[in-house]
């Protein structure tokens, strides 16, 4: 059924469903990820946390097949598969929010739910190329309206809602077709308190449905408050990985400069 | 609950805020993001002041329509059938070039080819004409020659053009090269080949069948076959863009073509195709003027390009991609056409079309920026 996979390896329902495994990807002289391993499990939140240039969103972009790692392995419910494109990585179920939201703005909030997987009329028209607008506005507006996100109208270009807005819907689209996991790149920066809040309860809700949540965030009471696990990035490596019960503010930083050295540092 | 609370911030399905509450909320705060189900009421009026590309094309066909009036006030002949057969007749060609140029505009993109590919398209179904039909008398080259002749001229024609759609296509999406150079290149190659395959002279002795029906002859005795080809193509290309997957995503691909790589849109072979519909538009548009002009007319169509891409952006495409509609682009058209015949009704030298129509293709260009910068800003 996956292209992407290797069919290498066995199915092994209790390890990690998605894991990254020593991955290494350079851009010239840059080297963004040095050997990072990454973990995270079904219906588990995992903060991904780190300075600029840790590489962050660099793991999260080989890991949602956006971009392909120079080597090291990734391996999806204990198999090792290989993403060619964010295609591969949609048909696992697994969803990116992009830090630069990736949404078409001219495009309503309802199309630009259902980019990509546009619906078609029945019949002849259907095969024809026919969309059908009215489902995919009443589907989106139900969507947004599971994730508490309310939008004067779903057939406005999307450039003219605020940039809150439009993150929400760039959110909500990751969330409504997610089944695996969900990676989230800072989803909460354009937001307002109170709208932030909101993107926190759907991250909730979306593990409490099954889904594995990866979320990259510079704010860390807000990673403290939502995450399970925390993993720490450092130079391109995991440097350390805490239970968030059992973690503090202090611990986090420490391990972020380097000032605490833990588990696969050097 | 507090009364300064925004009512984006009540949560949706919230416990304990009644009815009433939610209403007069969004009275007081309407211009805040309103209720869900307020916004549905609202849902016709609120599309509407959201479509600004739409009421871009209102503004447009008000001008149309104004500057028929004016003419027609003036000189009441101007609104007469033959006149405006005329109009529409001679515009055919363009037209169809137009549609093209309209789905790679909204792309993103521009195709300064058109013209070019018209020329060479022409040319091609001229020879091919000629080669299968002519006869021993080369004064009379093909003119006697049969359907069939005529219908491979067209087809090779065609053909012709489609394949420098794709070079087009090709060479924007998958060389990567800015469509403004990969097409001003095609510029000069189509229209260099149609001056080698016709050594500089146009192509004479084309089947009369060809130019008295299709050429000048009018369906049920009323509408110029002409127009009825071009209507037929450009409300079947109009319906594609607005209402099928394959618009939707020419639209997507000129608003963000990362976005759409992202979500798994083959965006290069959506590009080659939306080139290589231009360049067969083209080739269509090159039959029709052959016949209607009953030869090449090599040396014309050299501003044809920027006469389509002036429609529409008039018709209220953004040459940034994106926006636009093939309802405009037809309205854009028929403006510099009104113009133009106008013009000369009314005895007015012809010629200020020129400057009429730069005139307000800046100006529609303009009032673009004015509503791409509130946009950004809002």
């Amino acid at each position: 059924m996956v292209d992407a996979a290797d069919s290498a390896g066995r199915a092994d329902s209790a390890g990690p469903l998605l894991e990254a495994r020593g991955l290494v990807k350079t851009y010239g002289h840059v080297q963004a990820l040095d050997g990072a391993h990454f973990t995270v499990s079904e219906g588990e939140v995992v903060a991904l946390v780190g300075d600029n240039g840790a590489g962050k969103s660099t793991l999260v972009k080989c890991l949602a097949g956006a971009e392909t790692p120079d080597r090291g392995e990734i391996r999806f419910a204990g198999r090792a598969i290989s993403l060619p494109g964010p295609t591969a990585a949609r048909r696992l179920g697994i969803e990116t929010v992009f830090q630069d939201l990736a949404l078409a703005p001219d495009l309503d909030p309802a199309m630009n739910l259902f980019l990509g997987r546009e619906l078609r009329r029945a019949g002849v028209l259907g095969r024809l190329g026919a969309l059908d607008r009215r489902r995919m506005w009443a589907e989106a507006a139900t969507a947004f309206r599971e994730l508490g996100v309310e939008l004067r109208s779903m057939r406005v270009p999307v450039a003219t809602l605020s940039g809150g807005q439009r993150q929400s819907v760039a959110v909500a689209r990751a969330v409504a077709w997610a089944t695996k996991v969900v990676f989230m790149d800072e989803p909460t920066a354009a937001l307002g308190v109170v709208q932030r809040g909101r993107v926190l309860d759907v991250i909730r809700r979306v593990r409490d449905r099954g889904v594995a949540v990866v979320l990259i965030s510079h704010n860390m009471p807000e990673v403290l408050s939502v995450a399970d696990r925390v993993e720490v990035l450092r130079l391109g490596r995991r440097v350390a990985s805490f239970r968030a019960a059992d973690t503090s503010l202090e611990e986090l930083v420490g391990a972020m400069t380097g000032a605490l050295r833990t588990e696969d540092a050097a | 609950m507090s009364d300064n609370t925004d009512i984006d911030t009540v949560p949706a399905g919230a416990g304990g805020v009644g009815e009433t509450d939610r209403t007069d909320r969004t009275d007081r705060t309407d211009r805040a993001g309103g209720a869900a189900r307020a916004a549905s009421d609202r849902r016709g009026l609120a599309g509407l002041r959201g479509r600004l590309a739409g009421a871009n094309v209102l503004w447009i066909f008000l001008v149309l329509v104004g500057l028929m009036t004016f003419f027609s006030v003036i000189e009441p002949n101007f609104t007469n059938p033959v006149n405006l057969r005329s109009i529409a007749a001679d515009n055919a060609p363009l037209l169809v070039l137009a549609v093209g140029m309209t789905y790679v505009i909204i792309s993103a993109g521009i195709d300064l080819s058109v013209g070019s590919v018209l020329i060479f398209s022409g040319v091609v179904a001229a020879k091919t004409m000629l080669w299968l039909g002519g006869g021993a008398d080369a004064s009379v080259g093909a003119a006697n020659a049969g359907w069939g002749v005529t219908l491979a001229g067209c087809a090779a024609g065609v053909l012709g053009g489609t394949a420098w759609g794709l070079l087009n296509g090709l060479l924007v999406a998958k060389a990567r090269i800015p469509s403004l150079i990969a097409t001003l290149g095609t510029l000069g190659m189509a229209l260099g080949a149609a001056y080698l395959i016709t050594d500089g002279t146009d192509v004479r002795g084309i089947p009369l069948n060809f130019t008295r029906t299709i050429g000048f002859g009018l369906a049920l005795g009323v509408v110029p076959w002409l127009c009825v080809i071009a209507a037929v193509i450009t409300v079947l290309l109009g319906l594609v863009l607005a209402f099928t997957k394959f618009g939707l995503r020419t639209y997507a691909i000129g608003s963000n073509a990362e976005a759409a790589r992202r979500v798994g849109i083959p965006v290069d072979w959506h590009l080659i195709r939306v080139y290589a519909l231009s360049g067969m538009l083209a080739g269509v548009a090159g039959c029709l003027s052959l016949a209607h002009y009953t030869t090449t007319t090599i040396s014309g169509h050299t501003t044809d390009n920027l006469a389509a891409i002036a429609a529409v952006v008039l018709g209220g495409a953004s040459l940034f991609g994106g926006s636009g509609a093939v309802a405009g682009t037809v309205i854009g058209l028929l403006i510099p056409a009104v113009l133009q015949k106008g013009f000369i009704t009314i005895q007015v030298n012809p010629y200020w079309q020129y400057i009429a129509v730069g005139a307000v293709l800046v100006l529609a260009v303009y009032f673009d920026q004015l509503r791409r910068r509130a946009r950004e800003r809002g």
